[in-house]
């Protein structure tokens, strides 16, 4: 197996995610999309741990699991808050800061 | 060698598609579903590599539990069937330029960078134990472990204080 | 480690064998799914005084059979509301993952000689798949049945069964993490997440030379009841079936459904719940092991699973006993059982499982130790009740506000 494909399928992952990010107006679709982004990530952590044969690269993608769990549980915490707040949870919508 | 590459292939495949189904899909739930499939298929990638304590947490906090989440969220708010409005901006073709760029970008460096080096060929293909990662965790970075279940505890509470009805 | 079988690289043989193996065990399953049908319908009408299902077969036996065979040849509804893809997805959904989690579950081999079995020539263990990380493969397919209910409420298009889903994702997940939890103890006394490893631990004469070596007495009962009751909640079966309270939620998730995919839901729950029996014998009751004699083939594959059945059945009995005597729970009690008695008991007894292990490694006074333990139990239950109460009086009274 070389490297490459794993860094390439990640690459892929990651722009696909950040397209979603910057597509969507849907605030739980952004948040999927962000999921895209982080596991992108892990493969290439992973992959690079089995490259240069420690375990560390397993460590870290184990820490970017735990921070994602964390992140969707707020983040959909945000979400709920929005919908209760105006009944809609687009995004592009939530601009009451906007001068 | 050859049958990982060929199942390396084919999940691949599979999940670029699902994936692109995610952030295309109008159905948010649809969405939701696509995401398992590439979540499990990031999964099986990470057994491919011998990283297997690393892909069954994947399902484990992944599919058992982030999208059970997302899917609850959904279900709380809007469970409407079938296709919803306007769930994408109008600019999504500025959206899929930038994406498109920034792969163009990325592979091009990550062909430049590593060439056609293969993963057997500094670690000797030996896969790391689940032992070895947990040694890891626990003398090397245990320090960067505390602080990440404190992170997880901070996160229990702000989810609560923040969904919580005044 | 591992498998013996795969030792010597991949042969026709071995394929073989693994295909006789996967033959056997989803034909084990099956039967013991179609007997446990059977079986609880008898043991529940016999608790309530009726005969029971007594006219296909002998003692009615094949009810079962003749139920599929009806259910088959029905109709098959799609509502006009439902999203068909999915609706057609979970039923399946729901019955593979309780499939799979049944592959590493230690079906039979004596495990003072090694656990192994000879079939063809061919040492093996007498299970489908031995992998390293089994109990969290057991803990993810569970995660994934999750998905077969929540589908099935919402695809419906209907409200009934959208409640019915949403309560049993709320309430698999809760107690899931119980599970874990309780799980936890039973992989720190053993040192590995194997299944055949967690059985081979647990083979041998322990205290006394009478008293089994079983996790159930090695890990103190605590995690093996948490385990029991996390398990009968996860498996949605009486007294924590609110996914489908006939009096409230007309039929829950699967109102909708008929015909061969209503028998699919029907088919996953008693799978899950044969599984979670093989899984609570495995974990807590030592697999196959037990007194074992004879010559070799009778006792390194008679009594091996016979030991297996015999611990099957009882675990099979006591969830039918369950759900002959025990009231449905209210949602409320469900999720206070769940949050503020099981899962603080859990991680409790874990740790104390940790300080026990870490005094006697490092040699520490055991007197001390244990004194030290029964202060800190003492202040976290006094502090955990404060803080229930407290939160108690402040729902009280913002009750009192807004009414």
């Amino acid at each position: 197996m070389w490297l490459n494909q794993f860094l390439i399928l990640g690459a892929l992952l990651f722009c696909i995610g950040v397209y979603g990010v910057l597509a969507r107006r849907n605030g739980v679709m952004v948040l999927m999309s962000i999921e895209l982004i982080l596991n992108s990530v892990n493969i290439n952590l992973v992959a690079f741990g089995a490259f240069n044969g420690t375990p560390v690269g397993q460590v870290f993608a184990l820490f970017v699991i735990a921070v994602a769990a964390a992140e969707v549980g707020v983040g959909l915490a945000i979400v709920l808050l929005i919908y209760r707040n105006r009944t809609s949870i687009d995004l592009d919508a939530a601009d009451l800061l906007k001068g | 060698m050859v049958a990982q590459n060929i199942f390396f292939g084919i999940i691949a495949f599979v999940m670029v598609v699902a994936a692109l189904r995610v952030v295309t899909t109008k159905n948010i739930v649809h969405a939701a579903l696509y995401l398992v499939i590439v979540l499990a298929g990031v999964a099986a990638q990470f057994i491919l590599t011998g990283a297997e304590f690393v892909g069954v947490t994947q399902i484990l906090v992944y599919i058992g539990a982030v999208v059970v989440l997302f899917l609850f969220g959904i279900m709380l708010t809007r469970a409407r069937i079938g296709r919803e409005v306007e769930v994408d901006n109008e600019k999504r073709w500025l959206a899929g330029l930038v994406a498109l760029v920034l792969f163009a970008v990325m592979s091009f460096a990550l062909v430049d960078a590593f060439e056609d080096s293969r993963i057997e060929s500094v670690s000797g293909g030996t896969p790391q134990l689940t032992s070895e990662v947990s040694d890891a965790i626990f003398k090397d970075y245990l320090i960067p472990f505390e602080a990440a279940s404190f992170l997880l505890l901070a996160a229990l509470i702000g989810a609560i204080v923040v969904a919580r009805r005044e | 480690m591992g498998d013996p079988l795969y030792a010597g690289g991949i042969g026709l043989t071995v394929v073989l064998v693994t295909l006789l193996k996967v033959l056997v065990t989803f034909v084990l399953l099956l039967v013991a799914t179609m007997f446990m049908v059977w079986f609880e319908r008898k043991i529940v009408a016999d608790m309530q005084h009726r005969i029971g299902p007594n006219r296909a077969g002998p003692w009615g036996l094949l009810q079962t059979l003749a139920d599929g065979t009806k259910l088959f040849f029905k109709e098959d509804l799609l509502p006009d509301r439902a999203d068909r893809i999915v609706f057609r997805l979970a039923p399946v959904l729901a019955v593979v993952p309780a499939f799979l989690a049944f592959a590493i579950v230690p079906i039979g081999g004596n495990f003072a000689e090694g656990g192994t079995v000879s079939m063809f020539g061919r040492e093996t263990f007498l299970q489908l798949a031995d992998p390293p990380v089994g109990v969290l493969f057991f803990l993810a397919m569970s995660g994934i049945g999750v998905y077969g209910v929540m589908l099935a409420g919402w695809s419906s298009g209907s409200k009934y069964p959208l409640l019915g889903g949403v309560r049993a994702t709320a309430q698999i997940v809760s107690y899931e993490a119980a599970l874990g939890l309780s799980l936890a103890s039973v992989i720190l006394v053993n040192g590995t997440l194997s299944t055949h490893q967690i059985v081979a631990e647990q083979a041998g004469a322990g205290f006394g030379g009478i008293i089994p070596n079983w996790n159930l007495v090695v890990t103190g009962v605590v995690p093996a009841i948490i385990f029991l009751i996390a398990g009968t909640a996860e498996l949605n079966r009486p007294p924590f079936d609110l996914v489908e309270a006939e009096q409230e939620l007309v039929g829950g998730f699967n109102t909708e459904y008929s015909s061969i995919r209503f028998a699919l839901f029907f088919l996953a729950e008693f799978m899950n719940t044969v599984t979670m029996s093989a899984l609570v014998v495995t974990l807590f009751l030592g697999g196959p092991s037990g007194p074992v004699w004879g010559p070799e083939p009778v006792r390194t594959w008679f009594f091996p699973i016979f030991w297996f059945l015999l611990k099957l059945v009882v675990f099979l009995f006591v969830f039918v006993w369950f759900r002959g005597t025990l009231p449905r729970l209210r949602y409320d009690q469900l999720m206070d059982l769940g949050w503020k008695a099981l899962i603080p008991l859990a991680l409790g007894w874990f740790l104390l499982l940790g300080a026990v292990r870490v005094a006697r490694n490092e040699g520490w006074n055991l007197v001390v130790t244990f004194g030290a333990i029964t202060v800190v139990v003492v202040v976290a239950v006094t502090l955990l009740n404060l803080s229930l109460r407290a939160a108690q009086r402040q729902r009280l009274a913002d009750a009192e506000v807004n009414a």
